[in-house]
């Protein structure tokens, strides 16, 4: 790789990656972010290969290795170029069908085309699919185009332009205003304005600054920012060398997961590819401008997401929060101005640079600009990652682009703002999302995890999940955390047990004001909202925990029972022979019984009993019907009579 | 060091820069309960007990006065219902691991904390930190540190240090603030550890 000198130099590199390519040559783009690789992508993406080889296609249909497409449910993706065509579900047995389709003129395979489930027409293209049509993938969209391992695939797509642009047609104090005119926010929980934060550290004292991406992402369900990371890799070191040129910083921080190894492999070539051409390293592009970018591995603790447990675990000590009455922007870092942002953040950055903050700021809300990856799971029909502008409404992102609920169940809330984020319940749903608007309702953005809950959820057992993930991570120093949050659990888990009393939640309210007024971090102070959203749009559920003993959603286990409905039995035998304990009493023609007493209500028999008899019933909070009569339990059939 | 005017308890406070609001309230005697806070340690804000609330022009908010600085025209409020709220629930959630520490037992009197409102746990230490930071800092000598986070965190000397330096010192002993006896507990673990061979552990 030829080292790029100037900005001239970088135009002649960029037009001859593009002359080398021939864009009308078919090309077979396989997703392989972590979700696809999940579901096979790896074996797909051999088949490819030696089917190419098998086929003497070489030379003739190309294969692109992309990052993440978002739609991971229906993984693994293919979108065939020129023509877009896209496939899902792909096993190693579709690839020779593919690869010669693709060698005769890259015609379409239809049985591998998506089905509407709403019109059961078939979709050719990713811009129909309802998934897709509803999202603008500004941040997100490059993902499915591009290699992340090669950085001509990154410059071909106009790559490192931005960087350019703030080097050598922008004086730092420039980049800075951009952004600041953008009203970018931190993409990673607080949404606290980037520009400011990045102001803030430009005019701190000290030559040493520092510049850090925060890729510690550990919300249970949420995989944005590893996505990102292993999909486009520079176009979020491009945001982080523009930061440090806007604040006077030369030294960068990549604070990233160890249990993300594809991000860490994707990222530590991308940083050499970098380095070979010149983007990173001294005089970059002949600018005068000095970087280079350090990655870190965390040992694995969520409190490290938080600034400054985040800089402490970077100076190599343990992964604790201290004070930050003194922003870290000001004094962070081995006591070092440091601007610490998120991974979706920095990749906003080049975009912002290159298109300008009045285009930025046309997208979006008041407050909230430009879009938010959300990372759409649990009770829904398309899980993936979904990237929408920020102002859209719940409603539109769970049922346009989410399909709605899956197996005809009723929606019941949406958890959003990971473990520290809240509940919004159905009456909500209009809700558009920005930072302040979820605040408002109890909730927030955090990093953008979005998990759909069904009819089936206890929304107790939901609060009891949350804060028992926040004790299993809170680091100890501080007492409302660390102590306040053990109380919680046990209370909550006694609720969830039927062993709940009458103070409990307003026991549960005064540890939480107290944690949210006194705790150390960020961590601690939200970590009651699992609970208070709750309580305040579910207070019913809790109630009926409590005094009645009852579980509404039929979902905790000490307090649910399984009944055979003596009318709708059968006998088929199936529950009786599934059960694990011998707990079901029953013989052909003979109507069977749950010994109550034995049950481990593990929810085996429901599950496998028929749907055409749906003869097994959850109960809670009554009396389980006592058994039917042994005289009464032959079942004569109808049929057979005659 | 130039003397900054501050307002504490509705009391004029002349305080120096970089001072905390901790030293500047305690330096006019008024009192700041505190667990974790050592005048020979760096300020570690973990028990926050000595939380009061601050007054920056219109801006209220509360802060743990052991790091939080000095600032000029600073209005310190050190008691109030909420702060007496949220000392009493810290100490109540302290009392349930130390229910007889005489510490803890002086500031519950004081802002009527029950002890026995929560179920007592049997480990005596509240992780003020004191002889963790205490060995780290003034001795330097790092025997005893903090192992495993959150609710599992608890004290550990390591065995091999102890052995050769723990004999002659145990300064860390008296500064517990619940039991001294918890930290000859957790150091004669060590120190038998230390003797036992090493497939014994």
């Amino acid at each position: 790789m030829p080292r790029i000198n100037s900005s001239s130099e970088l135009k002649k590199l960029r037009e001859a990656i593009l002359a080398s390519r021939d864009q009308r040559k078919p090309c077979i783009t396989l997703c392989s972010g972590s979700a696809c690789q999940a579901t096979g992508s790896g074996d797909v993406a051999a088949g490819i290969e030696a089917e190419i080889e098998k086929q003497g296609l070489g030379g003739k249909v190309e294969v692109r290795k992309t990052g993440c497409h978002g739609f991971c449910e229906r993984g693994p993706i293919i979108v065939n170029h020129p023509e877009e065509s896209c496939y899902f579900q792909i096993t190693p047995e579709d690839v020779p069908e593919i690869v010669s389709q693709a060698g005769n003129g890259n015609k379409v395979v239809d049985r591998l085309l998506y089905t509407d489930p709403e019109t059961d027409e078939k979709i050719r293209f990713e811009s129909e699919i309802p998934f897709y049509k509803h999202q603008e993938r500004l941040v997100f969209g490059s993902n499915g185009s591009i290699d992340p391992k090669s950085i001509d695939d990154y410059l071909a797509i106009g790559g490192y332009a931005a960087l350019e642009k703030a080097l050598f047609k922008m004086k730092s104090e420039d980049v800075l205003e951009e952004v600041k005119k953008s009203n970018l926010r931190g993409r990673g929980g607080g949404g606290f304005p980037t520009g400011r934060k990045w102001e803030e550290s430009r005019k701190a004292p000290g030559d040493i600054k520092y510049v850090i991406v925060n890729a510690d992402e550990g919300d249970p369900g949420a995989y944005m920012d590893r996505s990102l990371l292993e999909g486009n890799p520079h176009a979020v070191l491009e945001g982080l060398m523009i930061g440090a040129y806007a604040i006077g910083s030369k030294e960068g921080y990549v604070y990233v997961r160890q249990e993300y190894p594809l991000a860490v492999e994707n990222l530590a070539i991308a940083i050499e590819q970098a380095e070979e051409y010149g983007f990173l390293g001294e005089n970059i592009l002949g600018s005068g401008f000095n970087f280079r970018v350090i990655v870190h591995k965390g040992a694995g603790a969520f409190v490290c997401g938080e600034s400054s447990a985040l800089m402490t675990a970077l100076e190599g000590r343990t992964g604790e929060p201290r004070p930050k009455y003194i922003h870290t922007a000001v004094k962070g870092v081995w006591d070092n101005p440091s601007v610490l942002n998120n991974v979706e953040t920095w990749a906003n950055v080049p975009l912002i640079i290159n298109k300008g903050a009045d285009w930025f700021t046309r997208i979006g809300t008041e407050k909230s600009k430009g879009t938010k990856i959300f990372s759409l799971v649990g009770k829904i029909t398309n899980t993936g990652l979904v990237e929408v502008p920020m102002g859209m409404t719940l409603r539109d992102i769970i049922y346009k682009i989410g399909g709605g609920i899956p197996g005809g169940k009723k929606f019941k809330a949406v958890q959003t703002g990971g473990p520290s984020g809240g509940c919004i319940p159905e009456k909500l749903l209009d809700l558009q999302v920005g930072f302040d608007e979820l605040t408002k309702a109890g909730s927030m953005m955090g990093s953008g995890g979005m998990i759909v809950m069904d009819e089936d959820t206890c929304m107790v057992d939901v609060a009891r999940y949350f804060i028992e993930f926040l004790t299993d991570e809170s680091c100890g120093k501080c007492v409302p955390c660390r102590e306040g949050l053990r109380q919680m659990l046990k209370i909550l888990t006694n609720i969830t047990k039927g062993k709940g009393t009458q103070g409990d939640i307003e026991l549960l309210e005064e540890l939480s004001e107290v944690a949210k007024e006194a705790c150390l971090c960020a961590l601690g102070t939200s970590a009651p909202n699992p609970f208070l959203s709750t309580v305040r749009y579910f207070r019913d559920e809790y109630e009926a925990h409590i005094k009645e003993k009852r579980c509404p959603a039929l979902s905790c286990k000490e307090l649910t029972a399984y009944h055979i409905d003596p009318a709708k039995c059968q006998a088929c035998m199936i529950c009786a022979r599934k059960c694990p304990v011998d707990a079901i009493d029953g013989g052909k023609k003979t109507i069977h019984i749950i010994d109550q007493e034995k049950c481990t209500r593990c929810g085996t028999c429901f599950e496998v009993c028929p749907s055409r008899f749906n003869a097994v019933q959850k109960l809670s909070g009554g009396p389980v019907p006592a058994p039917i009569a042994e005289e009464e339990r032959t079942i004569v059939r109808k049929s057979k009579k005659k | 060091m130039s003397e900054i005017l501050v307002q504490i308890d509705g009391k004029e406070v002349k305080a120096t820069q970089g001072m905390t609001v901790l030293e500047a309230a305690r330096s006019a005697g008024i009192p700041i309960p505190t667990l974790c806070h050592h005048e020979k340690l760096e300020p570690f804000g973990g028990c926050r007990l000595c939380i009061v609330q601050v007054q920056v022009g219109n801006w209220k908010k509360h802060v743990v006065s052991c790091v939080y600085t000095v600032e000029e025209n600073l209005i310190v409020t050190t008691r109030s219902e909420k702060i007496d709220k949220i000392r009493k629930m810290i100490l109540e959630l302290q009392l349930c691991h130390a229910p007889d520490s005489p510490e803890l037992l002086k500031y519950a009197e004081e802002y009527g904390a029950d002890k026995d409102r929560f179920e007592k746990e049997a480990s005596f230490c509240i992780h003020c930190g004191l002889c963790v930071r205490y060995c780290a800092e003034v001795k330097q000598k790092h025997v005893v540190g903090f192992v495993d986070r959150g609710i599992r965190k608890e004290i550990c000397f390591i065995p091999e240090l102890a052995a050769k330096e723990c004999w002659d010192c145990k300064e860390c002993f008296p500064l517990c603030p619940t039991e001294a006896l918890q930290a000859a507990y957790v150091l004669t673990k060590s120190l038998t550890a230390a003797t036992e061979p090493r497939s014994n552990l």
